[in-house]
């Protein structure tokens, strides 16, 4: 199987279990690097595929809880090779499917065929870059096609048809419809036409598609799962570390 | 960095420069430029190209340009002979006025263009940000005109050196967002204007100020602010009886340099461009981006920034807020490049002086950003007596007068001893 198949399976298996798969983001090492990989082991337990946030020093399509944990945890002196090395050694102890979510430039820094090795190597499957849009993304597909590593496109309400079309043949692992237009952590809750969007993004795709931006309660996660094979659940996780409460339980509350 | 293009190659890019092919279709400079922006705003920007394609050049939308700009921003500006600093520096030194273009600065050939472009497209409020707050004046005033509501982001650092134009902003009906996020200056303003665009795509219009962003803001911009380039060169052959052996603007995101220079890269005449130097060489001391950084994705854009090796972006230093900016125009890395343009800088205490000495000899108080392109002219002088100088006088220094106060003028001092 290759790595990004992986992600898909992952979703699939949740699905074929009756649930909506769950995927948590977290940023890298916020609030304290020590505790990345305990964090990350813990939350992989209840989320059927994890995404890793790498801070970045202009996080804008991001709202206010990721750029502050985003800050902190490059203050404590996070970076992309650091991650790599705390995922090597935690020695495969994770089987969740891992996906990193970060912007352009310190991929391009780490330079796109370093990372396709060292992600696959690590566990990573796929990558979710929010400001590099389809047209600017041969390079970074290639080097990640090179070892079977996905990257996942997002979908927005502002998407015209056809090109939603196109996006979702170009994605691996599964399709990131976002449910608003607007950035992380917005306090709008979900629109009222998401039925249609999700409905819409789901017919135009063969892969699984998750939804985020905006889930926060169990609730959301059942409306969201009536339409979408997964849910995303970015800003409210963080919130959870940024008042030290126990990330797994609130994930696993989620679910109830 | 220099090695990032072969010398044929870039031979052939700066002659298809010149020639005006460029960005291509996909909005590059070469290498450079391009569009990395979230999903959400794609749609937006390929609505903007096509209608920058649609009437940037168009009779019709011209018309009402040119007419804005001879009747409301009171264009074409003065070329000014500098007899008194020409006799101080031993070489012949002309300075092209944008400071008595209407708001003070370049920045309105760009903001009234936009606005009009704004109204046409049917935009139903405009977002801008600003960093010494001439552009968001711009942006205040041109949005008055044309009838749409504005909104601009400022990082609060520079609310506070730049406090007059918080003001004049707010009596020109806009609203000014304070942004307390990132470095609180220009990159975080730009973030938090991108935030506000995407959550209302296609009733927001960006109206960005400077020569910087994605396709096809770097070259949206360049086409607005050539009009300085244009008029100068001609000037120059009217008044001072034929072209200069040199030109100097200050480089901060790029729009008033790209603006002179554009104009004048088939002819036979050195460009300078002059960055800000700060207050050493260190990084985070001062806002060198073409003279000291390397190339990565900031803001839209694959070009020049300020990064450390793991692609973080660096926090910058000026004394002037125009300046105090990681990145730089894509085109500007691409003129670097291939050679065309040289980038040097100037430091804080070097733009101080050449303020103050540009006030004693010629009665003109020119912004802390301009005085950067002051302050190398009068080093570049030094070696190279009898030639004749074109130097862009961006905008006025009235605007820095929160920082201006806390260095009093020597000539106070000196008059009386
Ligand atoms: C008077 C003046 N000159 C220069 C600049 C620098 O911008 P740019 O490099 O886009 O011309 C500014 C920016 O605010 C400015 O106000």
């Amino acid at each position: 199987m290759l790595a990004h198949e992986r992600i898909s399976a992952a979703i699939r298996a949740a699905n074929d279990d009756g649930r909506t798969a769950l995927v948590p983001f977290i940023t890298a090492g916020y609030p304290e690097p020590g505790a990345f990989i305990n964090t990350l082991t813990a939350i992989a337990e209840v989320g059927d595929v994890v995404e890793i946030g790498i801070p970045f020093s202009d996080p804008m399509a991001d709202g206010m809880t990721i750029q502050r944990s985003s800050f902190v945890a490059l203050q404590k002196g996070v970076s992309l090779k650091w991650i790599f090395d705390e995922l090597d050694n935690a020695g495969g102890t994770i089987d969740a499917p891992l996906v990193m979510m970060s912007y352009l430039n310190p991929l391009l820094a780490f330079g796109f065929d370093r990372l396709a090795e060292r992600a696959l190597a690590t566990g990573v499957c796929g990558f979710i870059v929010p400001d590099l849009p389809f047209e600017e993304s041969n390079e970074l597909r290639a080097a990640l096609d090179q070892q079977g590593l996905g990257l996942i496109q997002l979908v927005t309400p502002a998407t015209p048809n056809g090109r939603l079309k196109k996006l979702c043949a170009a994605s691996r692992g599964f399709v990131y419809a976002v449910t608003i237009t607007g950035i992380t952590g917005g306090d709008t809750g979900l629109p009222d036409d998401l039925a249609n969007y999700l409905d819409m993004v789901v017919a135009a795709s063969e892969l699984p598609v998750c939804a985020g931006f905006g889930i926060r309660e169990a609730g959301d996660v059942t409306n969201v799962g009536k339409h979408a094979d997964g849910a995303i659940v970015g800003s409210a996780l963080v919130e959870v570390l940024e008042q030290n409460g126990d990330p797994a339980a609130y994930l696993v509350s989620l679910r109830k | 960095m220099k090695s990032l293009l072969q010398a044929d190659e870039a031979q052939a890019l700066l002659d298809a420069s010149i020639r005006g092919e460029l960005p291509d279709e996909r909005g590059r400079f070469g290498p450079f430029g391009g569009r990395y922006v979230p999903e959400t705003l794609v749609p937006a920007f390929e609505r903007l190209e096509a209608g920058v394609r649609e009437y940037l050049h168009d009779a019709g939308f011209q018309q009402d340009l040119q007419r804005e700009l001879r009747e409301w921003v009171g264009r074409p500006t003065a070329l000014t002979y500098a007899p008194r600093l020409s006799e101080k520096w031993g070489t012949e030194v002309w300075l092209k006025r944008e400071d008595l273009a209407h708001t003070g600065a370049h920045k309105i050939n760009n903001a009234i263009g936009q606005a009009l472009l704004a109204k046409r497209l049917g935009a139903q409020r405009v977002i801008a940000e600003t960093g010494a707050g001439q552009h968001g004046v711009a942006s205040a005033a041109a949005c008055a005109r044309v009838g749409l509501p504005c909104c601009v982001y400022m990082g609060t650092v520079d609310m506070e050196r730049q406090a007059p134009n918080v003001v004049r902003m707010e009596r020109l009906g806009a609203e000014v967002v304070a942004v307390e996020s990132g470095d609180k200056t220009l990159r975080a303003a730009i973030d938090e204007a991108m935030r506000k665009w995407v959550t209302d795509p296609s009733g927001i219009y960006y109206l960005l100020g400077s020569a910087v962003g994605a396709h096809p803001y770097p070259y949206l911009v360049r086409e607005l602010q050539s009009v300085i380039g244009k008029e100068a060169r001609q000037q120059m052959i009217d008044q001072a009886g034929g072209l200069p052996d040199v030109a100097f603007a200050c480089v901060g995101g790029g729009s008033n340099s790209i603006g002179l220079f554009y104009p004048l890269l088939g002819d036979d005449i050195e460009l300078i461009g002059v960055e800000a130097g700060g207050t050493g060489d260190g990084l985070g001391q001062n806002a060198a981006t073409l003279a000291t950084g390397t190339p990565g994705v900031l803001q839209g854009s694959y070009t020049i920034i300020l990064q450390d090796d793991d692609g973080q972006v660096q926090e910058t230093h000026s004394i002037s807020a125009g300046l105090d900016y990681s990145g730089v125009g894509p085109e500007h890395a691409l003129l670097q490049a291939t050679g065309r343009v040289t980038y040097i800088s100037a430091s804080d205490d070097e733009a101080l002086a050449a303020l103050a000495e540009l006030c004693e000899a010629e009665g003109i108080l020119t912004a802390l950003e301009t005085a950067h392109a002051y302050a190398a002219a009068r080093e570049w002088s030094k070696d190279n007596p009898g030639k004749r100088i074109l130097i862009g006088n961006s905008g006025r220094g009235d605007k820095d007068m929160p920082t201006l106060t806390q260095y009093p003028p020597r000539i106070r001092t000196d008059a009386r001893a």
